[in-house]
């Protein structure tokens, strides 16, 4: 194993992890200030998806798909607190499974009822489709790098919002006394609605910036959802820097776990064994470290701190 | 309305309902019932939307065939329930439909020694060719085995020394590196296992530029394969691909995109195979669905003729007959030449296609005959004679 290859595979993780954060930040948000479980966040991802494929394809612009997957999953989002999701905060978390769970449901049939069973086409745009050649030989993706980037930004962006802000303020404040809010006279319903498709529409352009690279289908949204509820378990119920952290580290250990354990049991093992086993143990990873996280802090890294 | 008159119609009515009983169960002797669980929704749904409209295309004549469509969700708990519902209150004599080895493992055995008859138009899995055959249990579409085997002789004949292969760990991915394991007389660079359903690669890919390897082997279906495509044309890599039809063919040739233009990959069956039945089937599908057939339609379209050659020279109440009926195959394949080795799994020419481009439209034609009369690997090991 060489350093490039090593360092590499660290880039690769931080990729993920950023992707993870995006779409973690919404769904920690809103857990954290609403009480509201949403399974249906990852079909925020895939609207988003599915947005920028189209509009890709109506107006060749890589940009406007970008901005037509914020938007889409934006008013996805709008239109799903203002419809359904407003009437169930109060509601018992089963409630909530039960009824963001037949979110799932309504929007991917109604994705594949529009679009077809079959995977859209989605392509990253021909500027950033090489590679960059780095200091030791590291060959890496401008693409992966852009998301990289994209992710910090919206990072930064994030940790303003809500530490320097009226808007931010209020939503911490949401977070631990929603009553008091309410009763100084802030309009506790749309603060709701602002945060929760906020929270879709950053989905939306994680679903969107993935898609280009991996494939835009119906139910591409749930298995990251699984993953960023890791995320947010790990970094702390309705903490934003609790996210970002989580997202890195769950990105890290997964392309880490993935890279080195299945070359770790080679040296017990013949290859073909080692990979199998390795690569089992890979994907369990996160939720060793989730576990261990847990029993070391079981309201994750920084939950319960206001920030 | 006096006593009596009450008692009459009573009468009436169970004398006419017992007569409508015994019909209706007449009536239900001659048709068959098939129970078809496919993947119909979620990840993966193409190819069993595919695997669907190919049988009903192939079966859609006649009247005296039921068909019972219902989607497993890519899930094997809720393919089992599916399945046991099928045999015990619809009461179906063949069940087919399943896409994934994984969800065959969890139903297959099961139904068979149920005495249901198992036609699979997709799923091969190992286990159920080898010791774990079955009277019961035909496979009309290849041994998982088969087109990966394709593969690594195709990777001989083009002189690769040193490839890097790689396939989801799962029961087929796991048939698919033995397969090809198997034929392929070179070094490998790496081998690698990635999860079921894994889109991003880029961790993969780096393992790949640093191992060496002058030419890849991988076979990753569906979505998984859209992914790895894309991002393999993105990292700048130059070396060789082959793989099997299942990441090439043509309900995800479009979302590849270019990237796929060139790519070697093996198949047992292609668009552009000349014998009658293919022709009838390839212009049916497009008149019917408005769009090409895949490969997974044509195992689809196979399994519905296969089927209806056997009701023609047998009848279905007769398990015996029908089982022999099965056996011999007795139906022309959009894959020419067909027939069943000892196990119940293809005897048949597996090809090697390239991806071409027909206008703007991402197709496949085929290069060259992989293997010729490619029985499988597990028969020995199968006590069927």
């Amino acid at each position: 194993m060489t350093i490039s290859l090593f360092i590499e595979q660290i880039l690769n993780g931080l990729q993920f992890g950023v992707m993870l954060f995006l779409m973690s930040a919404g769904l920690t948000l809103v857990f954290g200030v609403m009480g509201l479980i949403n399974l249906a966040h990852g079909s925020f991802y895939m609207i988003g998806a599915f947005a920028a494929a189209l509009f890709a394809e109506l107006t060749g612009s890589f940009m406007i798909a970008m901005i037509a997957s914020f938007v889409a999953a934006l008013f996805a989002g709008a239109l799903t607190e203002l419809i359904i999701i407003r009437k169930i905060y109060k509601r018992d978390h089963l409630d909530q499974v039960l009824a963001t769970f037949a979110l799932i449901l309504l929007f991917s049939e109604g994705i594949r009822w529009i679009f077809g069973a079959y995977p859209l086409y989605l392509d990253i745009p021909n500027s950033l489709s090489s590679s960059f050649n780095l200091p030791f030989e590291i060959i890496y993706s401008k693409y992966r790098m852009m998301i990289i980037l994209v992710g910090i930004i919206i990072a930064i962006i994030l940790y303003f919002l809500i530490s320097k802000t009226l808007i931010g303020i209020r939503i911490k404040a949401g977070q631990n006394d929603r009553e008091m809010i309410g009763a100084l006279g802030v309009d506790v319903t749309k603060l709701y609605t602002i945060v929760f498709s906020l929270g879709a529409a950053l989905a939306g352009l994680a679903g969107a910036l993935i898609g280009a690279i991996q494939s835009v289908e119906v139910g591409m949204g749930e298995p990251v959802l699984i993953l960023a509820f890791v995320v947010i378990v790990i970094g702390g119920i309705g903490s934003i820097k609790g996210a970002f952290v989580g997202a890195l580290l769950v990105g890290i250990t997964d392309t880490m776990g993935r890279f080195l354990l299945p070359s770790f049991f080679s040296y017990f093992f013949d290859n073909a064994s080692a990979t199998s086993i390795g690569s089992s143990i890979a994907s369990m990873s996160i939720y060793i470290l989730m576990a261990t996280v847990l029993i070391f802090k079981p309201s994750g890294l920084y939950g319960g701190k206001n920030d | 309305m006096s006593k009596n008159s009450i008692l009459i119609v009573l009468l009436i009515l169970i004398i006419g309902g017992g007569t409508y009983y015994y019909l209706d169960k007449q009536k239900k002797d001659d048709v068959v019932k098939v129970g078809m669980i496919t993947t119909l929704s979620g990840g993966g749904s193409g190819l069993g939307i595919d695997v669907r409209d190919g049988f009903l295309l192939a079966v859609k004549d006649y009247k005296n065939i039921q068909v019972v469509v219902k989607d497993d969700q890519r899930k094997p708990d809720i393919a089992v329930q599916l399945a046991d519902k099928m045999i015990q209150s619809d009461k179906v004599d063949v069940l087919t439909g399943i896409i994934w080895s994984n969800l065959a493992m969890a139903v297959v055995p099961a139904a068979v020694n149920q005495d249901i008859v198992y036609l699979s138009p997709n799923a091969g899995p190992s286990a159920l060719a080898g010791k774990g055959c079955h009277k019961n249990y035909f496979n009309v579409a290849w041994q998982n085995d088969n087109l990966h085997e394709a593969a690594g002789g195709y990777a001989n004949s083009a002189g690769y020394k040193n490839t890097f292969i790689l396939a989801p760990n799962y029961p087929a991915g796991k048939d698919a590196l033995t397969g090809y394991k198997r034929f392929f007389k070179g070094n490998l660079a790496g081998e690698l296992y990635t999860k079921l359903g894994q889109k991003d690669y880029a961790a993969e890919i780096a393992q790949i530029r640093a191992s060496g390897a002058d030419s890849i082997f991988f076979f990753l279906p569906g979505g998984m394969g859209i992914g790895f495509m894309k991002q393999y044309a993105q990292s700048g890599i130059d070396l060789p691909v082959v793989g099997p039809a299942f990441s090439f063919d043509q309900g995800i040739l479009k979302a590849v995109g270019d990237a796929a233009l060139g790519v070697k990959n093996t198949s047992q069956w292609s668009k552009d195979l000349d014998n009658e039945a293919n022709k009838k089937f390839v212009s049916e599908f497009k008149s019917t669905y408005g769009r090409l057939p895949s490969l997974y339609a044509s195992q689809g379209y196979d399994t519905g003729m296969l089927l209806l050659s056997a009701l023609g020279n047998s009848s279905i109440s007769d398990k015996d007959g029908f089982r022999n009926a099965l056996k011999v195959a007795d139906f022309s394949s959009t894959r020419g030449k067909f027939k069943f080795a000892s196990n119940q799994h293809p005897i048949q020419d597996i090809y090697v296609r390239e991806v071409i481009k027909e206008g703007d439209i991402l197709t496949n034609k085929i290069v060259s005959i992989g293997l010729k009369d490619r029985s499988n690997a597990y028969v020995d090991a199968c006590s069927l004679k």
